[in-house]
């Protein structure tokens, strides 16, 4: 009998804590593909955030800290600094990178640290229940927007790859989405090429991960889908917005 | 013997922290520490060490936590104000059980107060200071020479118990120049024993198949009776660390001491210049110096109260933050009376000569 498809050696056998319908299972899964298929394992290590990936730590198979809110980024810099010799990544929500966290991100990206941050944005706080998240779309309702996201009050949705791909030092950035299967084999693509790159020790590289919320959007899976695909990419457009490894091909 | 070298306390300690095999800095500007996060930019990169200027002293200590995650001697410093910001991480740092070096050159408070010399993070030293049941080892010198010497001492003290420590100094401790003797530099050898002394718990390379390990670098248990049992864990280390490390110093205590003076860190070198002379007038003073502000040494304190004792001072440069625990270590034996100067003002020694001497006649 032949084995065509298994468990990444990269995942614990631990089973995900996520809701029905949420993608940070196929995001982890895309990463720790990506990992094992590198060969990047045994030097790996990663940095878990403060929302729902917040048990990441338990489910990727090599050594993990767990982060403060928002300060990721710092952690692996003082880890990559600590052992050049080893890989990093960090895993964040959008408001763990994008509201408590902007700073870490913005000045990691900025020093061009050589680790990899995969960013889920799904537009809402899941693990605190269904607040407004920095990147909330206009007039969408949550908890905390129950009239819908006010942009004269609050302001718009921030748009971290646009943000950050105005720094210099970052080596390679790119929004990807989680929405169909097509989609998820882009982002495999530019997941491979960012951990390729950080193992080729090139500098600092972003991937953007376009999500759901079934839970906290009041949808099952297939209408969070067709949400996010209507309301979520035309604001968050799919793209690279830097790759230096391929003005270098 | 090696040769004395006359530095500020700031250059000192940074340079001590470098020789006990720190290679890991990462700190955010602030006075009246500034000296040292210019002395580590200037000399990290000649020891082959890290020197990251930090964003912000929230990144800083972060940053600190995430190299100690990977068994590595880590050190950030900062100022007051500096300091409170860092308390998220150091709290982190407690929970995860992690060694770290953090340097505190006080200034005056609250809030950005001033940039002179104080004691007004005594509470927040000594009482944990960021959320959560834990205690940092603090360490308080009262020259420049012990507080280079408490460099070594700190990430010895670190890496024994998986603990943060804070050396407790102030901005005149930071700026003051005085000779030091440093002590050796670590050797390359010793370098590596010190890398690798936690490879059973750290973040590090995985070669070992199929023992592949899973190492989690974590303050979080979701559990209550897991988070109880860890607390409870934590709870005893504290224990073993306030049976172990209690630290002080004795001066001029003997069983004649008419009144008992207890001071630390720069407030004692002043009160031991005031014990001197009026020692020297005839009356007989002794004095504690606690080195250890945490864990406090109740029993040392409480053993200096000696027979003829009818009061006991204690001269602070806060609105009396220490007293609290001399009561507690004199357990109502004799009256405990206080004296603080605040605003980053120093007393001088007559002023607490004058102190001190009416306790004396009070005490007749």
């Amino acid at each position: 009998m032949q084995v065509i498809a298994t468990r990444p050696n990269t995942l614990t056998d631990l089973n995900f804590t996520y809701c029905p319908g949420c993608l940070h299972g196929v995001a982890h899964r895309l990463i720790a593909e990506a990992i094992d298929e590198l060969g990047m394992r045994n030097q790996m290590m990663g940095v878990a955030p403060v929302g729902c990936s917040v048990f990441a730590y338990k489910f990727f198979n090599f050594d993990m800290q767990e982060a403060a809110h928002g300060r990721a980024p710092a952690l692996a810099t003082g880890m990559k600094r600590a052992r050049p010799d080893m890989h990093v990544f960090t895993y964040q929500g959008d408001g763990d990178l994008a509201a408590i966290g902007t700073a870490e991100i913005v000045h990691a990206a900025n020093r061009g640290e050589h680790f990899s941050v995969f960013f889920v944005n799904n537009a809402i706080y899941g693990m605190t229940g269904g607040q407004m998240a920095p990147t909330t779309l206009p007039d969408m309702k949550t908890t905390t927007s129950p009239y819908g996201r006010d942009v004269d009050d609050i302001g718009y949705p921030i748009r971290v790859c646009e943000l950050l791909n105005t720094l210099q030092a970052p080596f390679f950035i790119e929004r990807v989405s989680l929405l169909s299967p097509a989609d998820i084999m882009k982002a495999k693509k530019a997941v491979t090429k960012a951990l390729t790159y950080n193992k080729e020790e090139r500098g600092f590289t972003f991937i953007e991960f376009i999500s759901t919320c079934p839970t906290n959007w009041g949808l099952d899976a297939i209408e969070s889908r067709d949400w996010a695909r209507e309301k979520m990419l035309p604001f968050f457009k799919i793209q690279n917005f830097r790759d230096n490894g391929k003005e270098e091909a | 013997m090696a040769e004395k070298v006359l530095m500020k306390g700031n250059e000192a300690v940074a340079e001590a922290a470098i020789r006990a095999g720190c290679r890991l800095y990462f700190a955010y500007p602030i006075t009246p520490q500034s000296e040292l996060i210019e002395y580590m930019a200037r000399m990290m990169p000649k020891a082959n060490g890290v020197f990251v200027q930090a964003e912000s002293e929230i990144a800083a200590i972060n940053m600190v936590y995430g190299a100690a995650g990977c068994g590595r001697r880590a050190m950030t410093s900062s100022s007051s104000p500096g300091i409170a910001l860092k308390q998220e991480g150091i709290s982190y740092l407690a929970g995860a059980n992690l060694p770290a070096v953090i340097v505190n050159v006080q200034r005056g408070g609250p809030g950005l107060g001033d940039i002179q010399p104080a004691q007004g993070d005594y509470f927040q030293a000594t009482r944990g200071g960021g959320n959560g049941d834990y205690y940092t080892i603090a360490l308080a010198p009262s020259t420049v020479q012990e507080f280079a010497d408490m460099a070594a001492l700190a990430f010895d003290l670190a890496d024994k118990y998986r603990n943060p420590v804070i050396i407790l100094a102030d901005g005149l401790l930071g700026q003051m120049m005085e000779p030091v003797e440093f002590q050796p530099a670590k050797t390359e050898a010793e370098l590596k024993v010190l890398d690798n002394q936690h490879l059973d718990w750290c973040c590090c390379p995985n070669e070992d198949e199929p023992n592949h390990h899973h190492h989690e670098i974590n303050s979080l248990e979701i559990d209550p009776v897991v988070l109880e049992q860890h607390v409870i864990k934590l709870g005893e280390k504290y224990d073993k660390i306030t049976a172990n490390e209690q630290r002080w110093e004795d001066y001029n205590i003997n069983a004649d001491n008419e009144i008992l003076v207890v001071a630390f860190g720069t407030a004692s070198r002043i009160c031991k210049s005031a014990v001197d002379e009026l020692n020297d007038a005839g009356h007989n003073v002794g004095l504690v110096r606690p080195i250890t502000v945490w864990p406090y040494p109740y029993d040392a304190v409480y053993k200096a109260v000696g027979p003829k004792v009818k009061k006991v001072v204690v001269f602070e440069l806060n609105l009396g933050q220490m007293v609290q625990d001399v009561k507690i270590a004199v357990n109502g034996k004799v009256p405990v009376e206080f004296m603080g100067k605040v605003g980053g003002i120093l007393f001088s020694t007559d002023e607490v000569k004058a102190k001190i001497e009416e306790c004396l006649k009070e005490a007749k």
